[in-house]
């Protein structure tokens, strides 16, 4: 019912499932370790940065176009091609079409 | 020879289709090359049901004879059918990218990409 | 449960007619025609699942429209359903179902809604006739109906000029390719003078004529099944489309990918060789391009969501890359087809596309949600939604999980069917989708961390959770998706298995016809 077999090992959600649970049990014991020192309302609540004045909230955001900045400026070589491959040009689509039909023709025919 | 120039016509039409579609920059040329392609392909069932010496399949009228085969001329009925309603489809939106872009440029219609 | 032969033309008659009954119902009133719709596409889910059940009890099930005494099938079209058949069936109707569903409230503003439900219904009737169809032809003539239909709901908005240039480009691309599948159709019937499947499948002699039409066959739904480099169509037109016409579309392009897999396993099921051969075959051939395809498809499809702001753009080229991930399982099983580790492969390829249909569909639910409450489509510009719309946000979790693949989840299970099955065909391909599916997840991270989590921005200070009748129809896939999780084993056994079963056993499905004197 619950085990797939993918030939060289398999799947249980089930065993999985126990295991989160566990780890979460652990996870909250661990937690109540702790001490209990938030209070509400009082300073505790603001965000402090190094001393910094806050920002306004829509400048606090993370924008979703700065996530990964990293990551796209590592790969920038990739995202060149990438990008100068999606034109938005519709007879480039039917380029590709036929580039790929071209492809596969001499794949297959030879 | 000559059996095959209807053949030759099929490909040249799905071949200047298919160059319409690639290079041509007007939006109603790149309509063209779809319905040329359409074209092509209506003439290559066409003749694939024809033999020689053939008459129109019609069975009540028939003076005796060869006919030629009705089903891909059923085929080719849907499917010019089909091609009208595509074709009238996509000059519609050609009409409304007009209103919009003021451009029938396919290079200049491209505010989707990336 | 045992269903009369002609439940299955039903199937696809009761969408057709309710399209063209629509326009007359919605003269009556409004709120009658959508509950009028939802009728319909209701009772044709019960009337796919009874049938479901009919034949995976059964076997195949046949209904020859027009003459039924001829002893030489050619002039007729029929209807052959197999398990694969009623697979993607079941995948469509829930999809549409819950398309329509959800419209009731997110389409309230808009006007010509009964050209829309007419339309749906149309792509409904659509698809369905293209997985139920034994015939090129005719399949030909389904997947026009399904284009013509969905070209119209992208550009359903025509006041936005994207939805219109996305719409145009769709109907060119689409158009294109029916053509050539046409063109395919129009070579195998010169040679075998027949366009039934099953009867072209037991004479087909792979001739030259004959690659060439498997490869323009192959393409051209390749090509609407949205495979890179053939892709780019699939981000304009799903992004731009309102939601609840991208989950339609994804069944749409289901189907077509739905054809590539009944024209190689049946169509050519004859000229593949169902003994495990490596030497130069077509299955190695064919599987290889596949494979090869699946993978950019997977690299560029997630590459490319994790550059995107655009909420709809970026769900549209995550499913770029679940349609990778199906290829690939089914490339693989292709090209080690009679191996133990082909069939997993195989099957995996299988159960993943009902689990993205599913996954990809609640993701474009929700980013419909989030259009609806806030009327915004960039991410740069969204925030700190978790804490006005808290369930739509459980929603989310639920589908960024499972369409990442992480466990428990659906995506999870199908994807280690297809992982370590290409493992054993070449160890690069299993660890090429493993790091896409770690990427993947980290794609929709973004989404959320963008979207849900941050500060609460003062412009979004006075949004309200979605209407009741949107956050129902998510919390039922969602269910389905959870239940998909924790039940893989009862869902490949009953469904998956059986689907696979039918494809690769073509001879079956040809001698239905052939010998079975239909």
């Amino acid at each position: 019912m619950f085990t797939v077999e993918t030939g060289s090992g398999f799947w249980n959600p089930i065993i999985w499932a126990i295991a989160i649970f566990v780890a979460f049990l652990l996870i909250y014991i661990l937690r109540s370790f702790g001490k209990k020192e938030y209070k509400k309302d009082t300073e505790q609540i603001k965000s402090f940065l190094s001393g910094n004045p806050e920002y306004e909230k829509e400048k606090m955001h993370v924008k979703a176009s700065n996530l990964y900045w990293g990551f796209t400026t590592s790969l920038k070589g990739l995202y060149t091609i990438l990008r100068r491959m999606h034109t938005g040009n519709t007879s480039d689509y039917v380029l590709w079409f036929v580039i790929i039909l071209a492809i596969f023709l001499l794949i297959e025919v030879l | 020879m000559i059996y095959n120039i209807p053949y030759i016509a099929v490909a040249a039409l799905v071949l200047i289709g298919l160059y319409a579609l690639v290079f041509k920059r007007n939006l109603i040329k790149l309509v063209i090359g779809v319905v040329l392609i359409e074209s092509g392909v209506n003439l290559f069932l066409i003749i694939l049901g024809y033999r020689e010496e053939s008459i129109a399949p019609i069975y009540t009228s028939s003076p005796g004879g060869v006919m030629s085969f009705p089903v891909p001329q059923a085929l080719t009925l849907t499917s010019i059918v089909i091609g009208v309603a595509v074709i009238a489809l996509m000059l519609s939106l050609v009409i409304h990218i007009y209103r919009h872009y003021g451009t029938l440029d396919v290079r200049k219609v491209r505010r989707l990409k990336e | 449960m045992n269903m009369p032969d002609y439940t299955i033309p039903l199937v696809v008659a009761i969408p057709l007619l309710g399209a063209f009954l629509t326009p007359l119902v919605s003269r009556i009133n409004d709120k009658l025609r959508n509950v009028f719709v939802i009728i319909v596409l209701a009772l044709n889910a019960l009337l796919v699942f009874l049938l479901a059940s009919d034949i995976l009890t059964t076997g195949i099930k046949t209904y020859v429209f027009g003459a039924k005494d001829l002893t030489y099938p050619i002039v007729r079209i029929l209807f052959e359903v197999d398990a694969m058949s009623i697979f993607m069936a079941i995948i469509s109707s829930i999809l549409v179902l819950a398309a329509v569903t959800y419209s009731w409230a997110f389409m309230k503003e808009n006007t010509g809604l009964d050209k829309y439900y007419t339309l749906i219904l149309l792509l409904t009737a659509g698809m369905l006739g293209m997985v139920f169809t034994g015939d090129m032809f005719n399949f030909f003539v389904f997947l026009e109906i399904t284009s013509i239909a969905s070209c119209a709901l992208i550009a359903f908005w025509t006041d936005v000029g994207e939805s219109v240039e996305a719409g145009f480009k769709y109907i060119v691309i689409s158009a294109t390719g029916a053509l050539f599948v046409l063109f395919a159709v129009a070579l195998l019937y010169g040679q075998y003078n027949a366009l039934n499947i099953a009867q072209l499948s037991s004479v087909i002699q792979y001739t030259f004529l004959d690659k060439i039409a498997l490869v323009l066959l192959i393409v051209a739904l390749a090509m609407k099944a949205g495979i890179v480099p053939m892709h780019m169509w699939l981000p304009d037109s799903y992004g731009s489309a309102p939601s609840t016409i991208s989950i339609v579309l994804v069944s749409a392009t289901l189907a077509s990918l739905y054809g590539v897999l009944r024209v190689v396993f049946t169509l050519y099921g004859n000229a593949l060789s169902t003994i495990a051969n490596f030497d130069i075959s077509v299955n190695v051939f064919i599987g290889w391009f596949i494979v090869a395809l699946a993978v950019i498809s997977i690299i560029v499809g997630v590459t490319m969501a994790l550059i995107q702001s655009d909420f709809k753009r970026l769900i549209a080229y995550g499913a770029v890359a679940e349609i990778g991930y199906m290829f690939l399982g089914i490339g693989a099983g292709l090209t080690a087809l009679g191996t133990a580790y082909g069939r997993t492969a195989l099957n995996g390829g299988i159960f993943h596309i009902m689990n993205d249909a599913l996954d990809v569909g609640l993701l474009f639910l929700v980013a419909g949600a989030i259009y609806y409450a806030t009327r915004e489509r960039s991410l740069d510009r969204l925030g700190g939604l978790a804490r006005n719309m808290k369930y739509t946000t459980a929603f989310f979790i639920i589908g960024l999980l499972a369409v990442a693949g992480m466990p428990p989840l659906n995506g999870f299970a199908s994807k280690i069917l297809i992982y370590e099955s290409t493992f054993q065909l070449n160890p690069i391909l299993a660890i090429v989708a493993i790091l896409c599916s770690i990427l993947l997840l980290a794609v929709f991270v973004k989404v959320f961390h963008s979207a849900f989590m941050g500060p609460q921005l003062p412009k979004y200070k006075d949004v309200k959770e979605v209407p009741r009748s949107m956050l129902f129809v998510m919390g039922v896939i969602a269910c389905i998706i959870v239940f998909i999780g924790l039940f893989p084993e009862f869902v490949i056994n009953n469904v998956v298995e059986p689907a696979a079963n039918a494809l690769v056993g073509y001879s079956e499905y040809v001698s239905q016809v052939v010998a079975g004197g239909i």
